[in-house]
């Protein structure tokens, strides 16, 4: 195991990250704030509480969660993809470096940004709900295991994408949509018993629920479903990426 | 002493059945320069690729230090140093930090010391806080060999280091490649410049349709394969080549000063005393006397052609 490989590409795509701070942070604190605004503002002065949580508290967790998504899977496929593009990639291919290594130092910062954004949303949340957090330690677990399933599903969109375009493609009209109607802005039993059954399709909703459980001791579906569902995802993403460095596909064109 | 690199039978075959590779085999011995030559999409960029662990074979066995390039490959590329034939570098990065980067995907920890050593046998420590997007095609391309160069290896691949660049440049970077052979680097270039591998290797191989045709010394090829021009300069002009000359091939200058007569050096019989004695006979002023060898290229082309 090479290590130190591990830790030049983690340090690598963190000090891209660290270059542009201010934007990369300024950007998903503006849109919470704007999230605040609309969602806890407007609707929330409509909508009192949800299973008895404030609104405005009730969607934090969905609002973490949709930043973790967006932010992971942008910035794991970018951070591939970058080298794709400017032709460096083959460094990963000739260095002894192997799949693992490779993953390891991509999707460790991917996931680490996204968290780092997901607990600057959460401070920001603190100026405008009260938000008490039941299960800090499963809080963390979730957001940890999540961030970490989709900066490996961005891993694979940047390994198999081949221009900016089919980079883009997938988290927009993919992950946003799914994050959306997964209940991050509502409960799932809030929806008619068929529009129940057909959210309970999309994997997300396991995530939000039981990211949001982890703070306020409710979910739409039982706990142990939500970790196998980012358990499974894990071990799929994890699986293909083995198989991608395998056969070389779209890395060894 | 063993050699660096061993190639034992290698083959890479594409599923659309093209043979890139065709039952390759050859040591690399420690230190040398070798230029591998062949035309466009003879398989010397594949035979790279595969040594460096980009392609992979179909069949055969590579050892690179000993090291077996599939079994034991971590410790394999270790030793490699790969400079692609395209210039890749992240443009946003600084000089400094790309070489850093690759250091450490090689495994190897910070060495700074080491990294300004390379940078300035590369003339390139005034620019390490440079981004590369504002460096020239030829520093550009230093930049690659310093990454290249980031870990220490025993052998440094060069896929047409020179392409593209202007004359000065190329002697430059003739020049760093002198200064690595000197240091002990093992050196495998691939040129479409013959004048580069006639220049600078200690031997040449030529590839062709994916086959190993020969591995010689330069100085053994160009003796075996080269042809001689003897150019006879005249003190008084010849108004017309005489029969017993054309018949031998002689070329005449326009101004009338000057014999050309191309020769084969392999051949039993150069033509060469017969030719003089022809001059001597007809009572030709001859003034001086100069052989040339021939190009790499015209070499390379005659056996190329004797191999077809």
């Amino acid at each position: 195991m090479n290590w130190q490989a591990v830790r030049t590409i983690y340090h690598h795509e963190m000090s891209r990250f660290f270059r542009t701070t201010w934007q990369s942070l300024a950007s998903p604190v503006l849109s919470t704030v704007l999230y605040f605004v609309v969602f806890g503002a407007a609707i929330g002065g409509r909508i009192q509480s949800v299973e008895g949580v404030a609104y405005g508290a009730f969607i934090v967790p969905g609002l973490m969660m949709l930043t973790v998504l967006q932010q992971s899977v942008s910035n794991a496929s970018f951070g591939i993809f970058f080298p794709k593009f400017s032709g460096t990639v083959y460094e990963f291919l000739v260095a002894p470096t192997g799949w693992i290594e490779v993953t390891m130092g991509f999707v460790g910062a991917a996931a680490s940004k996204a968290m780092l954004i997901a607990v600057v949303i959460l401070l920001t949340s603190f100026f405008f709900v009260g938000v008490h957090i039941a299960h800090p330690f499963w809080m963390a677990a979730f957001l940890i295991m999540t961030a970490i399933s989709f900066s490996l599903l961005g891993f694979i969109i940047g390994l198999w994408a081949r221009n900016f375009e089919q980079l883009q493609i997938v988290p927009l009209m993919v992950i946003t949509p799914l994050v959306f109607l997964g209940g991050a802005f509502y409960s799932a039993s809030m929806l008619p018993p068929f529009w129940e059954a057909v959210a309970k399709l999309n994997p997300v909703l396991y995530l939000i629920s039981g990211f949001r459980w982890s703070f306020f001791d409710i979910a739409d579906v039982p706990v142990k479903v939500s970790l196998l569902a980012v358990s499974v995802m894990l071990v799929i993403c994890l699986f293909l990426i083995r198989q991608i460095f395998a056969t070389g596909w779209r890395l060894r064109e | 002493m063993p050699p660096i690199i061993e190639i034992e039978h290698v083959t890479k075959q594409y599923d659309s059945g093209t043979r890139a590779l065709d039952d390759i085999s050859l040591d690399i011995r420690d230190g040398e320069i070798l230029a591998l030559l062949g035309p466009n999409g003879a398989g010397k960029t594949t035979l790279i690729s595969t040594i460096c662990g980009q392609v992979r074979m179909t069949g055969g066995r590579v050892l690179v230090g000993g090291h077996d390039i599939r079994t034991d490959w971590r410790a394999a590329r270790k030793l490699i140093g790969l400079v692609p034939q395209e210039i890749s570098l992240e443009p946003f990065e600084k000089v400094i930090d790309c070489v850093r980067f690759t250091r450490g995907l090689y495994g190897m920890p910070p060495d700074d010391a080491y990294l300004e050593q390379v940078l300035r046998s590369l003339a390139l420590w005034d620019k390490r806080d440079a981004r590369t997007r504002e460096l020239s095609g030829g520093m550009k391309r230093r930049v690659m060999i310093a990454k290249a160069l980031a870990h220490r290896p025993r052998v440094l691949f060069l896929d047409e280091p020179t392409a593209g660049v202007d004359v000065a440049l190329r002697r430059e970077m003739w020049d760093v490649v002198r200064d690595l052979r000197n240091q002990g680097v093992t050196i495998i270039l691939t040129t479409h410049y013959l004048e580069e591998a006639e220049e600078m290797a200690d031997r040449i191989g030529v590839i062709r349709k994916g086959r190993l045709l020969l591995v010689e010394p330069t100085e053994k090829l160009m003796g075996e394969f080269g042809r001689k021009r003897l150019t006879v300069q005249l003190s008084t002009p010849l108004p017309a080549l005489t029969p017993e000359l054309q018949e031998l091939g002689v070329a005449l200058s326009p101004d009338g000063m000057e014999l050309g007569f191309d020769y084969d050096t392999r051949a039993e019989r150069t033509g060469i005393a017969r030719l003089l004695g022809e001059i001597v006979a007809l009572g030709i002023p001859v003034r001086d006397l100069a052989t040339k060898q021939s190009s790499l290229e015209e070499v390379f082309i005659s056996l190329v052609e004797e191999t077809a």
